[in-house]
């Protein structure tokens, strides 16, 4: 989703730095989020993700920069009178409530009178799909509902920006998968504006149009999960993002914008350059497991790649997801690959010698720090 | 197989009436012997030397004599303000120690409330008496500052036995207070911040509703510990204090009537079971559930 030209996004972040005594939790990070679309924030643990959206909820004030709400400067302005409302992690329903009054009660600051504050909370609860969940207390619901009630509790007031802090995290996997459409769906009927901070790489790129991949204070990568996935733009967005194989070794020939790597033992293997790289520079290079080819024999490979053996360790068995396990003939390394739908390798077992193979395009060296 | 098993099962109540046993005791030999032989006296009347016969008198001299009913109103409305006074000063100190210092900080504060209670009742007291009285520090610092011109009496005053209640009071306040206002998810408080609330709504809507269950076990502690005080409305009101207590005190050694003291001891049970039953229908609050809160 682009904005259309001269709109004013949403949401402007530039250059916010905070520190938390010499700890910089937030440093320089800059961006925009175009109306109606649905940003994430992707970062492990302790990456300065929650800080980040304290600062736009306004929780923490930024030691430096610019936050910008529908053109507006935030500075100066609290919490309660931003037009931003918040989706907390473990969702902060208010227990000595009913559902109802939970999802009146930012109308009830407002000075909304009682009937009309009804009537919009019912209708807000009929359009998340909890029609007559009113009276209801909160700990009768389901942790779906839950999660619906929050966001209606929130969308009641028609915030500019919605944010929404890990809310997923602590529901079981099933409900998980299932409440990640659901927000996608919630998120395209509202158009409002997401924002959505989370350590789990699927619901970043299942969920949102763009995605800011976030490490130790500051932004790695800006882009559309698509351009995360097969373009990383650094080791660390290679590694995070997607299931990867990761190898160190060092360049032993550059050929244009292809480099063949020492992964260890003499093990030669061909990857595209990130960036340019010197002859005997330290690389780490990542291959996607899906990008790997299994033969049993180097004849089996598609034609032009270069044959590589290994020995089986371990077949893992996941659905779709299926892989193998396998060591590298010479270097010892273990690499992943994923098995074809097709069931063609399903009677591998351990110590079983195969071939395989990858487009040199398809796997990607970076400098080695 | 069947006969083990119960053995053991009788052998478990045994244990179980053990363990139980030095609680009922207690309770037996301690509250309900005097309290049952406290009844008896209060229903009979002295009709001749060592001669006496069941009847209501004692109850009927206390609605007759207007001074008694005053006494027993004054310490009912005078225990309800202390007990109001010392929910509004204990407030703020719980919200202190819950929600703001941390660690090390939240013991500590913790002890400050608690030092008062390392001297006894009667020193702290006195303590206060010798703060108070016409010749004491505060009247001197009073005329030093030119604020009066002549030291003033601050002893024998509502305000003085109100004083002395609140600062006796506080901790019985605090440690309930604390313990409902820890439970409380900071979360729900930026929630409610976040959805447009303002400190005094937010209080309203989330943290006194939490904190209920808290507010009324520490009322009720506070407010029985306050009607049944006799040592500081004594000392600090002196002869104007007019508390209940101390009108069974002047029945039971001074008059040595020993009828009236027990209709009156048991006027003044009868009050505070009125007033806490009260004070839990106007909260909404279950008695089970305040009492886990104490």
């Amino acid at each position: 989703m682009t904005p259309a030209p001269g709109a004013v996004p949403d949401l402007e972040v530039s250059s916010v730095t905070k520190r938390f005594a010499a700890h910089a939790a937030v440093s320089d990070v800059s961006f925009s989020v175009p109306r109606g679309s649905f940003f994430s924030i992707l970062g492990p643990s302790g990456c300065g993700k929650t800080t980040l959206l304290r600062m736009i909820a306004g929780f923490i004030q930024p030691d430096a920069g610019r936050i910008a709400i529908g053109g507006r400067d935030m500075a100066e302005v609290a919490p309660n009178r931003r037009p931003v409302n918040m989706v907390f992690q473990h969702l902060a329903l208010f227990p000595m409530m009913t559902v109802g009054e939970n999802v009146a009660f930012g109308l009830a600051r407002r000075g909304v009178g009682r009937a009309e504050r009804t009537r919009r909370a019912e209708a807000m609860l009929e359009r998340v799909g909890l029609a007559g969940a009113a009276p209801k207390r909160t700990d009768e619901l389901s942790g779906g509902q839950r999660q619906r009630v929050a966001i209606a509790r929130s969308m009641v007031l028609e915030p500019t920006l919605l944010l929404l802090d890990e809310p997923l995290g602590a529901l079981d996997l099933k409900l998980r998968e299932h409440m990640k459409v659901e927000l996608k769906q919630l998120q395209s009927a509202f158009g409002t504006t997401f924002v959505y901070i989370t350590h789990d790489q699927s619901e970043a790129l299942v969920l949102s149009d763009r995605v800011g991949v976030m490490s130790q204070g500051h932004f790695e990568q800006l882009g559309t999960p698509q351009e995360l996935y097969y373009s990383p733009a650094t080791a660390f967005v290679a590694g995070f993002v997607g299931a990867n194989n990761r190898l160190t070794g060092t360049v032993r020939a550059v050929d244009g914008a292809l480099l063949d790597v020492d992964a260890g033992e003499g093990w030669q293997v061909r990857v595209r350059a990130h960036a340019p790289l010197p002859v005997g520079a330290a690389v780490q290079a990542f291959i996607r497991p899906e990008a790997v080819t299994l033969a049993r024999t180097p004849e089996g490979l598609p034609p032009g790649q270069s044959a590589h053996s290994g020995e089986v360790t371990d077949m893992l068995f996941d659905g779709a997801n299926s892989a193998v396990l396998l060591r590298e003939a010479r270097s010892r390394r273990e690499l992943r690959i994923a098995l074809p739908q097709t069931g063609a390798f399903a009677d591998l077992r351990p110590g079983a010698r195969v071939c395989f193979g990858f487009e040199p395009e398809r796997a990607i060296g970076f400098a080695a720090s | 197989m069947r006969e083990a098993a119960a053995g053991s099962k009788w052998s478990r109540r045994l244990v179980l009436a053990l363990l139980l046993a030095p609680a009922l005791l207690w309770l037996l030999a301690l509250i309900i012997l005097p309290h049952a032989d406290l009844a008896l006296l209060s229903f009979r009347e002295r009709v001749a030397p060592r001669e006496y016969a069941p009847s209501l008198a004692q109850y009927r001299t206390f609605f007759s004599e207007p001074l008694y009913w005053h006494v027993f109103v004054r310490t009912a409305l005078m225990s309800a303000l202390a007990t109001l006074i010392t929910l509004l000063v204990a407030f703020p100190i719980a919200w202190i120690i819950a929600k703001l210092a941390r660690g090390r900080m939240s013991a500590l504060l913790f002890v400050v409330c608690l030092i008062p209670f390392w001297v006894s009742e009667t020193v702290r007291t006195l303590g206060w008496m010798i703060l108070l009285r016409e010749s004491g520090v505060l009247p001197a610092i009073l005329v030093h500052l030119g604020l009066t011109a002549q030291p003033v009496e601050l002893l024998y005053h509502d305000a003085t036995i109100l004083v002395g209640l609140v600062y006796t009071s506080l901790l019985f306040m605090v440690v309930p207070l604390v313990g409902s206002l820890e439970s409380l998810d900071n979360s729900l408080i930026e929630a409610a911040y976040d959805l447009g609330a303002r400190g005094a709504a937010i209080l309203r809507t989330i943290v006194i509703p939490h904190a209920a269950p808290g507010i009324t076990a520490g009322c009720i502690v506070v407010f029985m510990l306050t009607l049944g005080n006799y040592l500081t409305p004594t000392l600090l009101g002196g002869k104007n204090s007019l508390w209940f207590t101390e009108q069974i005190y002047t029945q039971f050694i001074t008059r040595f009537n020993w009828e009236q003291g027990a209709a009156f001891g048991f006027l003044l049970l009868a009050l505070s079971t009125v007033m806490v039953w009260v004070g839990l229908k106007l909260s909404g609050q279950r008695f089970s559930d305040v009492m886990r809160r104490v």
